[in-house]
């Protein structure tokens, strides 16, 4: 019998597979490792400790930084799923609609742009208007470029679902909202929560734009570590990043599993 | 006094641009019909149920439900229901949740939509499923629950596309008989889409033949196969064979053609306005072979046979035309015709019948 010709057999795959992810994930596992370091040098071994995670939690100008990154994500992810979901159905369902393809450009313009340009646009413009107030900069801001991150899962999901169902709930006596509430919203929900996920990521992450409307009381997470590495690495960064690890591992998750399950229901 | 007719089709007609989907189509649909759209795809079928369910609207013309124009009212408001083609079930809700869906709408009171969803799924033989999902059934099993959801709320008419195409062979057959059962248990309006001729000759009570965005012809599924009025209907339905000819006499409904067999045949007619060029149709199993070959006969030679299992189809030349005679199986077997044989075959002129170009 002739020995079965897989991919998983080439030579030198499984070495090239085990460096290609050892240096994708090396770092990060340094980071992790070394934020239970009781060493206040960052790079020596001196033995298990919590206390970097005390002190981080601990620190006020760091947590201050962490809340006002949460809350600037939420209300960027809010508002940028809120107008990503409305543009996604006027896009995928408007009858006749004119320049379907130009508005869909239109959404997605921030994803083109480098995101410099935006941030120095934003920064003139608020400027001329004299929009001074931190937090609220930063959330208007963000949500001009979180809003395509969210509208493609959105969209992608909209169109891949059959308008059969749609008409049979208006079939049945439902009234163009009860049908949206029922039937599309519940469908496309795995598509809304990925968007929405990626959003809020998203304004976690931001650096540019965030750095440039930095202000008193608007100082996002990302700035103030920073503004910390300036000063040399603590190991206090170290426990903050493993921190956010985490979270991510745990909203990435969320998001595989409810689209797995979507995919299967609807397949 | 005549009923009150279930729908009314008045003066349709619909454009997707510079396509004419429907053109001028007219006809009423009787209460307690069973009532078919046969046509080949493309022939505005689909186009015409989708009108009446409010997923389309007419470019021209009326709709009428029990009298009443339905042109202006939304889908959602119609008292008509749609099974749909690929079943359109909600994944997410059970199968109860899909059948009670109709009847939240209408604001039935709880404990009515209950009762209902239950004797619902009891009469489509479902009732231990009613908390699975639709992607835990076959397909036999999604078209009852797409039944059952649609017949829920009680509609004045039911419409349904295409709705055995996805189904195996034999899973199409047991279904016919379920929606002719389900048809008269419950009085309801039928409204059904579809290419298979077999099946629409096999539940209507009348078809309308729809061909080209036209009605070709409306009646009961014999005066369909038997008296088709033109030959898009004697070619759709059922197999045929047109010998070209020419009228020489005409009186009303009656005829005379010079056929390119080289007879004259007298019998009934449609579409023939003026003698000239017109066609003879005459059905396969119409002809006689042989010992049955009566009224018009002539010689010819067996160029092809086709055993088929309970028929047996063969191609007999005969002045230079070509016969598709069709015999059934104990016939065909006792005949013992082969090919290259000359054989004598006739027909009954009352069998055949002429129709305009």
């Amino acid at each position: 019998m002739r020995k079965q010709r897989d991919i998983r057999s080439y030579p030198g795959l499984r070495t090239l597979s085990l460096v290609f992810f050892a240096w994708l994930y090396l770092p990060i596992g340094v980071v992790i490792f070394y934020s239970f370091n009781s060493n206040r040098l960052v790079s020596v071994w001196e033995g298990f400790s919590t206390k970097w995670y005390v002190s981080a939690l601990q620190n006020d100008a760091l947590m201050s930084s962490v809340r006002v990154s949460l809350i600037v994500a939420l209300f960027s992810m809010i508002f940028a799923t809120t107008i990503a979901l409305l543009a996604a159905l006027v896009i995928t369902r408007a009858p006749g609609l004119k320049m379907r393809r130009v508005s869909e450009t239109v959404v997605n313009l921030p994803l083109l742009l480098p995101e410099i340009v935006l941030a120095v646009a934003v920064l003139i413009l608020f400027s001329q208007v004299g929009l001074n107030s931190g937090m609220f900069r930063l959330v208007l801001a963000h949500v001009a470029f979180c809003t395509p991150f969210a509208f493609m899962p959105i969209r992608a999901r909209l169109q891949g679902m059959s308008l059969d169902v749609e008409e049979a709930a208006r079939d049945l006596y439902a009234p163009p909202l009860t049908v949206f509430r029922r039937v599309t919203l519940p469908m496309i929900m795995p598509g809304v929560f990925a968007g929405a996920m990626t959003a809020f990521v998203i304004s976690m992450d931001d650096f540019i734009t965030s750095n440039m409307l930095n202000s008193g009381g608007g100082t996002t997470l990302p700035i103030y570590i920073f503004s910390l590495i300036r000063q040399g690495t603590t190991p206090e960064l170290n426990a903050i990043s493993t921190l956010l690890i985490l979270v991510s591992l745990i909203l990435a998750t969320i998001v595989l599993i409810l689209n797995a399950r979507a995919m299967r229901r609807d397949g | 006094m005549s009923r009150q007719s279930a729908i009314e089709i008045a003066g349709v007609s619909k454009q997707f641009g510079d396509f004419t989907a429907l053109d001028h189509v007219d006809f009423k649909i009787q209460q307690n019909e069973f009532f078919t759209l046969l046509g080949p795809s493309g022939c505005g079928k689909t186009t015409l149920l989708r009108m009446i369910a409010g997923f389309e609207t007419p470019t021209q013309g009326d709709i009428l439900l029990n009298g009443k124009t339905i042109s202006d009212s939304p889908a959602h408001r119609r008292k008509i229901n749609t099974v749909f083609q690929n079943y359109a079930l909600f994944p997410h809700m059970t199968l109860a949740q899909n059948v009670a869906f109709g009847l939240e709408n209408l604001g039935w009171a709880k404990g009515d939509i209950k009762s209902r969803v239950d004797e619902m799924l009891e009469m489509v033989h479902m009732a231990q499923f009613a908390r699975r999902k639709p992607d835990q059934l076959s397909g036999g099993q999604k078209q009852r629950i797409a039944l059952a959801r649609a017949l829920a709320p009680k509609p004045e008419v039911l419409l349904l596309d295409e709705p055995l195409s996805a189904l195996d062979l034999k899973l199409r057959q047991s279904m016919r008989d379920e929606l002719r059962r389900l048809q008269r248990e419950t009085g309801i309006t039928f409204v059904f889409v579809t290419h298979d001729q077999e099946e629409a000759l096999d539940m209507s009570d009348r078809i309308a033949v729809m061909g080209n965005g036209r009605v070709q012809q409306i009646g009961a599924p014999d005066e369909i196969y038997e008296a088709p009025e033109n030959r898009f209907v004697a070619d759709f339905i059922g197999e045929t064979n047109f010998l070209d000819g020419e009228v020489t006499a005409l009186d009303g409904d009656t005829a005379t053609i010079h056929t390119a067999l080289g007879i004259d045949v007298t019998t009934t007619q449609s579409g023939v306005t003026a003698p000239g060029p017109a066609v003879l149709s005459i059905r396969p199993e119409k002809i006689g072979l042989e010992a049955q070959a009566e009224g018009e006969t002539r010689e010819g030679t067996v160029v092809s046979r086709n055993y088929m299992g309970g028929f047996t189809h063969y191609t007999v030349e005969a002045g230079g035309v070509s016969l598709r005679v069709s015999r059934r199986n104990a016939q065909a077997r006792a005949d013992r015709i082969e090919v290259g044989d000359t054989v004598t075959l006739g027909f009954q002129p009352a069998n055949a019948r002429i129709l305009g170009q």
